[in-house]
């Protein structure tokens, strides 16, 4: 990650230990995950341990240290999801990209992602991709709303 | 925005935005909350900016881009003044008829009205809807109907009055007192008095003091912390700087679920609003009093919503719980007194101010006072966000105002208090709901989610269900919680997949009475409710799972199989073409057949059969 960035997030933070969090959320936000070389360097710049910042790192689940795809398929499995048959929906979306939650799919095109509520109970089950929220979503239409994706990608 | 330097400039201001309101204008109050926007209402609000341009009518039409109106599911919701009329459903494609039809002409487009499911009826304004009849909004007056993002729509609204009536006419220790009075107990679960926690914080000694608001609404199911962010953050923010000034903060914080973006958009926005009209900030109101807020964002952790565990996260750290003595109110954030309460709780500060303890104690029952908002969501007619009065049976709740469980299938349990809630059967359906009648039948209010079950709802597998996201949740650092969890996931996927055995019902208790006693936190202390109450009201069916190797609603896959109603079925031949492991097989225009050993359960042909000729046995 370009270093410049890097320095504009700690500088906005104030080089605050206490911020560590939020300055991994804005790297996050601009990568897509959290590249080592950049957490070594904020560990360096901060004098905080880098051990400290892999704890925070490896804790919360929003942060990945892994490269993600280039679309993030998140299926809610909060209680309402659930009851509308949310594990179908995952089933159907892990089977139609040979992957399993939390992971990518070799060409980098999607990551699986399973969240635990989003809010919108009212709509479930709901699939978000990317920022595009599907609700009411029944196994059948997985394939659908994924090679929009794909189709997409290759435009 | 004009800088409100006393509390008589307040007023002046207020005067002055109503003045300005252009009385002849047409207001056309859009939903653009989380729901609402999910369901395009964006795009609704384009399409209907291009109809007002294509008119010329900018001077005579206004969009308010409103918080939600609770109706979610018959998004994307608007509401025309004068007459109120309440759209639903509305598409971007219906945008020209809106604006010439009901804007310019006065005619209700009928295709866009609520109709009641049972009776047929069409529904034109809020007030008429059987939804609403039922509710008092108290603390979720104002979304729906003002511009979250915007500053002088809450104040036109009456909005920083109890802030100024506070500042100017109260001692700290009065307006403690008057929240102990009033009975609030805290809305995110817990239920404390609020009061009686501002009163300990005050008395802490220690010249540095914190506010917190707690907005990670953890809990699957519920969402009213983050419509209220959305739809009315000046009053959680307002809510807040009188409780600094009442125990003598400086500094307040807001901590926020990622997964709320626009809750964290718009709370910003109004933090900056109030900063830049001097509400927020050094000498408030020209009194003296410094506060200012700030914004954390959470990382996706649910622990986070334990008070302990969020205030070591705002200190940069993961979010591991610590005991409890000493409570926050002594030692809190950075080891200071703090006060940390729910964003509900604070939204309902301002009320209590302004019509006073006697006003706020006299709604509710005799241990809890005031209005609760519920999300009540599964499989229930209505689904969306309801505020009642504390003291509303669970019966008003779900038939009068839910309308009933869905597809005209039998009520079986509503869940309450999310993860460490429980599940309440219809045997107990008349309870008022308070803190303590919850607590009796063995759940809890927590922050007000209720999720309707029906028979296609398996009871051990929402008993396993909860204790895997809580197995992920744990944060591990007690053994009790991080090894129990697993024990009883363990029994609780045996007993899902058909290896359940006898004794398993009996390790679970213990397993539960024991992580009861010993955790650390409310993690864990709490987390064994779902299978208790499971247990207590269903225990039929974990015997069916154990003993007949059962699952008669169809969820757990090894212990059911769909087949073919040879005579419901038309051989329509949809769920031959749609089956993924072409298990199914038969001649058009002739009954069908499932061959089990290919079938995957997959729920693919259930769903799509319109003729219910597929069954779970």
């Amino acid at each position: 990650m370009d270093i410049e960035k890097v320095d504009r997030i700690l500088e906005e933070h104030e080089y605050r230990h206490s911020a560590i969090i939020g300055i991994m959320q804005d790297v996050q936000d601009i990568e897509n995950y959290l590249p080592e070389e950049t957490l070594r360097y904020i560990s360096d710049k901060l004098e905080l341990n880098l051990t400290k910042i892999f704890d925070v790192a490896t804790f919360y689940k929003a942060f990945s240290l892994v490269p993600r795809g280039r679309h993030t398929i998140k299926v809610c499995c909060g209680t309402a999801c659930h009851l509308a048959g949310a594990a179908r929906n995952l089933d159907q979306v892990e089977r139609t990209l040979h992957i399993k939650a939390e992971e990518t799919t070799d060409d980098r095109m999607f990551s699986i992602e399973t969240v635990n509520c989003l809010g919108a109970c009212a709509l479930a089950p709901v699939v978000v991709v990317d920022e595009d929220y599907y609700d009411a979503v029944k196994p059948g239409k997985i394939e659908k709303i994924l090679s929009y994706y794909r189709s997409e990608s290759e435009r | 925005m004009q800088k409100i330097r006393t509390i008589s400039d307040l007023e002046d201001i207020r005067e002055s935005i109503l003045q300005d309101k252009d009385s002849e204008k047409t207001i056309i109050r859009l939903c653009l909350s989380t729901g609402c926007r999910a369901q395009k209402s964006l795009k609704v609000n384009e399409a209907l900016e291009n109809e007002i341009k294509k008119y010329g009518l900018q001077n005579k039409i206004e969009i308010k881009k409103t918080g939600c109106h609770g109706f979610c599911e018959m998004g994307p919701i608007m509401v025309i003044e004068p007459a109120n009329i309440f759209y639903c459903n509305v598409k971007p494609k219906y945008a020209g008829d809106i604006i010439s039809e009901t804007v310019l002409n006065g005619n209700v487009i009928n295709r866009l009205l609520w109709k009641d499911p049972l009776t047929k009826e069409l529904t034109k304004t809020e007030k008429d809807f059987p939804v609403y009849r039922k509710q008092r909004k108290n603390v979720f007056y104002n979304s729906g109907k003002i511009d979250p993002t915007d500053i002088d729509d809450y104040i036109a609204a009456g909005g920083y009055s109890a802030l100024g009536k506070a500042l100017a006419t109260m001692t700290p220790p009065e307006i403690v007192k008057t929240v102990v009075d009033s009975g609030l107990r805290g809305r995110g679960g817990g239920g404390f008095p609020t009061g009686i926690k501002w009163r300990i914080c005050s008395a802490a000694p220690g010249d540095i003091k914190y506010i917190i608001a707690n907005g990670d609404e953890g809990d699957p199911g519920a969402f009213m912390d983050r419509s209220l962010m959305e739809g009315d953050p000046h009053a959680i923010i307002e809510g807040m700087i009188i409780a600094a000034f009442a125990i003598g903060a400086n500094q307040g914080f807001i901590y926020i679920r990622k997964e709320y973006p626009i809750a964290i958009d718009h709370l910003s926005i109004a933090i900056k609003q109030a900063e830049e009209c001097g509400l927020l900030g050094n000498d408030i109101l020209g009194t003296g009093f410094n506060f200012t807020i700030k914004i954390d964002r959470g990382a996706g952790a649910f622990v986070c919503g334990e008070e302990t565990a969020l205030m070591i996260s705002i200190e940069g750290r993961s979010g591991i719980p610590r005991s409890r003595p000493p409570y926050p109110a002594f030692e809190g954030l950075w080891g200071k007194p703090t006060v940390i309460n729910n964003v509900e709780t604070f939204a309902n500060i301002p009320k209590i101010i302004l019509k006073g303890a006697d006003w706020y104690s006299s709604i509710g029952t005799s241990t809890s006072k005031g209005t609760k908002i519920f999300s009540l969501v599964g499989k229930v007619r209505n689904t969306g966000l309801i505020e009642v009065e504390m003291g509303t049976t669970l019966r008003e709740i779900i038939f009068d105002i839910g309308g009933g469980v869905r597809k005209g299938k039998r009520f079986k349990a509503v869940q309450t208090g999310g993860p460490s809630g429980g599940c309440i059967p219809i045997s107990r359906i008349d309870m008022p709901i308070d803190y303590d009648s919850l607590k009796d039948a063995g759940a809890i209010m927590g922050s007000g989610g209720m999720i309707v079950m029906d028979e296609t709802s398996c009871m051990v597998d929402v008993a396993r269900y909860f204790i895997n996201f809580l197995l992920f949740e744990s944060c591990g650092k007690c053994i009790p919680c991080r090894e129990g969890l697993k024990q009883m996931h363990h029994i609780l996927t045996n007993i899902c997949e058909g290896l359940g055995e006898k004794g398993d019902i009996e390790r679970l208790e213990e397993l539960a009475h024991f992580m009861m006693a010993t955790s650390l936190c409310g993690l864990g202390g709490t987390a064994p409710n779902p299978v208790l109450s499971t247990i207590r009201y269903f225990r039929d069916e974990y015997d069916a799972h154990i003993y007949d190797k059962k699952c008669s609603a169809g969820v757990c896959k090894n212990l059911f199989e769909y087949v073919i109603d040879a005579e419901l079925c038309n051989g329509c031949t949809i769920c031959k073409l749609k089956c993924p492991e072409k298990a199914i097989s038969g001649e058009k225009k002739k009954p069908h057949s499932i061959n089990p050993l290919l079938c995957i359960k997959c729920g693919i042909c259930f769903n799509l059969c319109k003729r219910e000729a597929i069954r779970v046995k």
